[in-house]
């Protein structure tokens, strides 16, 4: 038997798959610590800046220009959901209506989904904050420092920097990803096979 | 050899019982860093395809409706069909009986089974079966594709290779993994003992080291890794005003490492949850346990200020929330029970492992240590080798102490098991005592960056400082060989003659070097088959070649495979009687080879070190 198949190179990931499942993980894995401490967690990927002062909005802009929007390939997002759920069981979660669990209960189940979860983000992602001033404190963003992707200004937007306000939020971004390869023939919508012990 | 012969990488392989890892050096580089690790690609599931340095040494060998071709595929094909690495692992987790594990240990251990198809041990008939040293030359044959894949113009037969074998490895084992390299073209390549491998990353890693080791210095190398451990003494000296290292003593090949401690957790978390009222846990659910205590112990021995961490299988259905799932918490004081206690006591150097005889119905399996305490099997260790003649008075206690032991001044760790703070510290800690104790100083731990990788780092390392002629760790063969001959005695109705044991090969023969046996000369059959008993010792270093035991006590020598020759007839009749003499030499590669020297000087043949059933 003798065959040899192509690889397609690690896809690079189309980054709003990614950061729906990131908030998608948080939001599984952070439930049980907001039950237990009942301090919210924003599940906000984004550093935010709450403006304390600022001057007027700028008017609507008068070049109005079709966006190009790209539907993405889905086969990364489908690769990441398997990891998540092969590693942290993180679909078996999801799925499960856990209204009439106790919080012990969630909470084991959690731990699992956490401890995989995490050794997911540690084996696939390096991530890195966005700001790294402590949240709660104030922040002076010059012109060069800012950027409409990676800095969500909110509160009293103004139109000039220097943007001076609260940082809510230091962000996330991904600096490095590294995903397996997928053989040609592997069927990416099968995101966990069913298991039949003989 | 001349230069431009020289091939251009050194590529060191670490063949662990549990991990491979594959290190190169770029010899014609200039930048400071000319070495690196490969990034093995393997399956992590069917059809996905991810790069780890380390190579789990599994293979699984599925069934034919198991997975479908394209399932298998690697970037360089697969051929095989069979599934080696993180995946096979993984596999094996749920269908243990087509799981290929500890192949190494085998091929160590193993009396005609090294060449017999008998792994997976426990598969039903339906499953293809590979003998040990299939085994490892498929881990070979893996990582050669994965050379030639990320270094297509430098063909890995034709580099340099280094081939990292434990320090207990016998001449058997030896020779069959220099045969698995040959049989995969390999021009060039030598093997190289584990713990040298891993000073020689130690020496790599620490230019200055001639600061920290110093003539008279004793080191002590422990290598604990997931499946075996592995002492060695090497021994700082002076000669011709250079240091040298010299390779004093080798400890037994011990089967006990990491994977026994994890187990040993799991057996008491399932005893303490099977009391706590849960229903008897399943296999599935032992194996769940038993990865889940592997993170938990390492968690709390890399943390000291954590008292337990929780421990939960989860069903294995889609339902998580299943009554199935189990919830334990493992606790510091479980922990230090299980594995401080039953692995690493603080016993005296006078306590020795215990050994119990076992039963004459043993399952067939390989030898595993039946002391699991390692703190035991270092005292005799350290206790045994104090014989030697090479470890001067001063390394030693006082004449007259009750502790006779040698006294090792530095310490160098190896294997993932060390990485745990906690652990190596009880290590130091039990060492300090014996020595305090012994009135010596407290011993100096040499710091290792990388416990997982030093030992494919150094190997590479070792092929390039050889060109170079480098600081090299001297050594030689790590046993005294001696082969039995019935003594002359008027024969005794029922009792079979005494059995002597002639030295033919000493401690630390040099590679290169060869002796001969020329005191005792045997008369051979043309043609006919003759068997050898064949002995080594890692405690008898004074024997020299010729050297007739007539007694000996069990524990200095252990009986290996027996040898055999054949005289071929060529140039002699069938039946006719030839005197020989045998000679031992030590190959360049580090094998050891036997041979039959006709007394005429006119011809050799080749003594098999097994008896090899004809296939």
């Amino acid at each position: 038997m003798e065959f040899n198949f192509s690889f397609e190179q690690a896809i690079i990931l189309d980054p709003l798959h990614v950061l729906l499942l990131f908030a998608v993980c948080a939001l599984g894995v952070s439930f049980y610590w907001f039950k237990s401490k009942q301090k919210p967690i924003v599940p906000n990927e984004r550093m935010t800046v709450n403006l304390e002062a600022g001057k007027s909005l700028p008017d609507e802009s008068a070049d109005s220009k079709v966006a190009d929007l790209l539907q993405l390939d889905p086969k990364s997002a489908l690769q990441l959901l398997s990891i998540f759920q092969q590693e942290a069981r993180l679909l078996d979660f999801l799925q499960e209506d856990i209204t009439h669990f106790d919080d012990a209960e969630v909470g084991a189940v959690a731990r699992v989904v956490h401890e995989g979860g995490q050794k997911v983000l540690q084996q696939y992602f390096q991530l890195s904050p966005i700001r790294s001033e402590d949240e709660e404190s104030a922040v002076t963003l010059a012109q060069d420092e800012f950027s409409a992707q990676a800095i969500r200004l909110t509160g009293k937007v103004s139109n000039q920097a220097p943007f001076t306000g609260v940082l809510v939020h230091k962000g996330w971004r991904v600096a490095v990803i590294k995903l397996p390869k997928l053989a040609e023939g592997h069927d990416p919508y099968i995101v966990a096979p069913a298991e039949v012990e003989l | 050899m001349n230069a431009s012969e020289k091939s251009r990488y050194v590529i060191g392989i670490d063949l662990g019982t549990t991990h491979c890892v594959m290190a190169w050096v770029d010899t014609l580089s200039d930048a400071d860093e000319n070495f690196g690790i490969v990034d093995i690609p393997q399956l992590v599931s069917g059809g996905v395809v991810n790069h780890f340095p380390q190579l789990p040494s599994f293979i699984y060998m599925p069934g034919s409706v198991e997975f479908e071709d394209s399932e298998l595929a690697l970037p360089w094909g697969n051929s095989s069909g069979r599934i080696v690495g993180d995946f096979a692992r993984k596999l094996g987790i749920k269908t243990p009986t087509r799981l290929i594990a500890s192949a190494k240990s085998w091929l160590c251990h193993g009396g005609s089974e090294r060449y017999q198809p008998i792994l997976p041990l426990s598969a039903p008939d339906d499953v293809e079966k590979l003998s040990p040293v299939t085994a490892i030359q498929q881990y070979l044959q893996y990582l050669q594709s994965v050379w030639n894949d990320a270094f297509s113009e430098y063909d890995f037969v034709s580099q340099e290779v280094v081939v990292t074998i434990p320090a207990s490895f016998d001449p058997l084992a030896r020779e069959l993994t220099a045969q698995a390299l040959e049989a995969l073209g390999v021009e060039n390549f030598s093997l190289l003992e584990e713990p040298q491998a891993a000073l020689y990353s130690w020496l790599l890693e620490h230019e200055q080291w001639r600061e920290q080791l110093k003539v008279g210095d004793v080191l002590l190398v422990v290598d604990i890794g997931g499946g075996t451990s592995d002492f060695s003494l090497i021994n700082v000296q002076e000669r011709e005003g250079q240091l040298e290292l010299e390779r004093i003593a080798v400890g037994n090949h011990i089967l006990l490492g990491g994977d026994n401690m994890d187990l040993a957790l799991a057996y008491s978390m399932k005893q303490q949850i099977e009391q706590e009222g849960h229903e008897p846990l399943q296999a599935w659910q032992i194996q769940g346990l038993t990865q889940s205590c592997r993170e938990a112990k390492e968690a709390l021995l890399s943390d000291d200020s954590l008292q337990s961490v929780p421990v939960v299988v989860a069903s294995r259905g889609s339902k998580l929330f299943a009554k199935k799932a189990v919830r334990a918490e493992l606790t510091r004081s479980l922990l230090e029970q299980v594995v401080l206690q039953g692995f690493f006591p603080k016993t005296s150097i006078t306590e020795h492992p215990v050994t119990v005889k076992r039963g004459a119905l043993v399952q067939k399996g390989l030898p595993y240590a039946q002391d699991a305490a390692i703190t035991k099997h270092l005292a005799a260790f350290l206790s045994q080798q104090i014989t030697s003649q090479q470890i001067t008075s001063q390394q030693t206690s006082q004449p007259g102490s009750d502790h006779n032991f040698v006294q090792p001044t530095k310490v160098l760790f190896n294997g993932g098991v060390l990485k745990a703070p906690q652990l190596a510290h009880r290590l130091i800690e039990t060492f300090n005592d014996w020595l305090t104790y012994a009135g010596a100083e407290p011993l100096e731990v040499l710091d290792n960056a990388d416990l997982d990788l030093a030992v494919a780092k150094g190997a590479a390392y070792f092929g390039q400082i050889r060109r170079e002629e480098g600081v090299r760790i001297r050594g030689g063969i790590a046993s005294t060989f001696y082969i039995g001959v019935e003594s002359a005695m008027p024969a005794v109705p029922g009792l079979a003659p005494p059995l002597q044991a002639v030295c033919i090969a000493p401690f630390g023969m040099e590679e290169g070097s060869a002796v001969e046996l020329e005191d005792a000369e045997f008369n051979l059959v043309v043609g006919e088959p003759v068997q050898f008993r064949f002995f080594g010792s890692t405690v008898r270093k004074e024997d020299a070649v010729g050297n007739v035991l007539e007694s000996w006590q069990v524990a200095e020598l252990t009986e290996l495979p027996e040898i055999e020759v054949v005289l071929s007839e060529e140039g002699y009749q069938a039946g006719e009687q030839v005197p020989v003499t045998l000679a031992a030499k030590v190959t360049e590669v580090g094998t050891l080879e036997l041979e039959a020297l006709s007394r005429a000087g006119t011809e050799n043949w080749k003594v098999a070190l097994d008896v090899r059933q004809p296939a």
